[in-house]
């Protein structure tokens, strides 16, 4: 499956992955916690600064990433457009184009696998308590397996129903959709206390 | 409980697959995707407690990187958007369905399922999203709920289906309709 990891290897692709996560938080916590324009506006400089250190291709994959924003951000300008208030939406604009950017930069350059490890390690005090996380993990393989699968039966069903009518399938093809996923689960479920099931192995 | 975590993971799956669905657009333009119809599902086919599992667990690979939220998003990013309220709310709205589902025994399916979407999936979702979007677009709770409006009728339209929808699974996989076994 295709993530979101950005293919251009860069410098922030090398730091650990938990440090990046920390620093995320930190700097989006003190984003929301100025409303100063002057320095909303120089953290969002600063941010772009540190997409242009990855190159250009890399900086326009970051513009694309952050198109979901602009509906939001032209609802602000125009809303604070007619009520008068520019230096509001400015503040407001700024904080969060900021704070998705900067997250999304996390994202680009940091490798699934390393995300993965992360959340393993942050799981690791429910592990002391005894508590069992292959449950969690083996569900994280099973979504990232199946996802593409049940989407691609989507697709087939979707194409069998255009055989058959000259009308769009629309939410008819939910129900069989649905179905197939849970006749996958049911089979998953099967082979895996066919091959022992989910408890840990036993010591003597 | 393999049978519960794979019905939650395949779940999970479902709601991505469903975000890959071409979005319908209503008479007047507004875009509807079937993910939030799939949330409603969740709960109207897992129940409660699995049902928002299943949610939590799509959330957790979305913020792992994972572009499965509809229009190929995913990452760390959706959660500094603007519209995060409703992905908080995505879990919550599953919990309050799938619990309408299981108390309400009487009346039939497709009725109780509908009824349990519109509370569930419209009303609890809404609550956190429009509360998210008034404090990270700056605006007050009606300010924020007009803004919303314009989603609602597209949702409705979703939480009837999500019903008839379950009824139908009721029928043809009825033992796999956790919410009322």
């Amino acid at each position: 499956m295709i993530s979101l990891t950005s293919p251009v290897e860069i410098w922030s692709h090398r730091l650990p992955a938990g440090l990046k996560l920390a620093a995320l938080s930190l700097a989006t916590l003190l984003l929301f916690s100025t409303d100063n324009p002057v320095l909303l506006g120089g953290a969002v400089v600063a941010v772009a600064g540190l997409y242009g250190t990855g190159g250009a291709v890399f900086f326009r994959q970051g513009l694309r990433n952050l198109r979901v924003l602009w509906p939001f951000l032209l609802l602000i300008a125009l809303w604070h457009g007619a009520t008068g208030q520019m230096a509001a939406g400015l503040v407001v604009a700024l904080r969060l184009l900021g704070a998705l950017a900067l997250a999304n930069f996390v994202t680009m350059t940091t490798r699934l696998s390393d995300m993965v490890d992360v959340l393993t390690v942050l799981l690791t005090p429910f592990r002391r308590l005894g508590l069992s996380t292959r449950a969690l993990e083996l569900s994280i393989a099973l979504v990232i397996r199946f996802a593409p699968t049940i989407a691609d039966k989507g697709k087939l069903l979707s194409l069998s129903w255009r055989a058959r009518s000259p009308r769009r399938p629309g939410w008819r093809i939910v129900v069989p959709m649905a179905a197939l996923a849970i006749d996958d689960a049911e089979h998953v479920a099967e082979a895996l206390r066919a091959r022992g099931g989910l408890e840990q192995p036993r010591r003597p | 409980m393999e049978r519960n975590i794979t019905l939650i993971a395949l779940f999970a799956a479902l709601i991505a697959a469903l975000g890959l669905i071409p979005k319908l657009t209503l008479a007047f333009g507004v875009p509807i995707t079937a993910q939030s119809m799939g949330i409603m599902l969740c709960g109207t086919v897992l129940g409660a407690r699995r049902g928002a599992l299943a949610v939590l667990l799509l959330l957790a690979l979305v913020a792992l990187g994972l572009p499965l939220l509809a229009g190929g998003r995913g990452g760390l990013g959706v959660f500094a958007g603007p519209t995060v309220g409703f992905l908080i709310g995505w879990p919550v709205a599953a919990f309050v369905t799938g619990f309408i589902v299981e108390r309400w025994r009487t009346g039939p399916l497709a009725l109780v399922a509908s009824v349990a979407s519109v509370i569930g999936g419209i009303g609890a979702m809404y609550l956190f999203g429009v509360v998210g979007m008034a404090i990270l677009l700056d605006k007050t709770l009606i300010e924020a709920l007009m803004l919303v409006t314009i989603f609602l009728p597209g949702d409705v339209i979703k939480a009837v289906l999500a019903g008839m929808i379950t009824a139908a699974l009721a029928r043809s996989r009825p033992s796999s309709v956790l919410s009322r076994s």
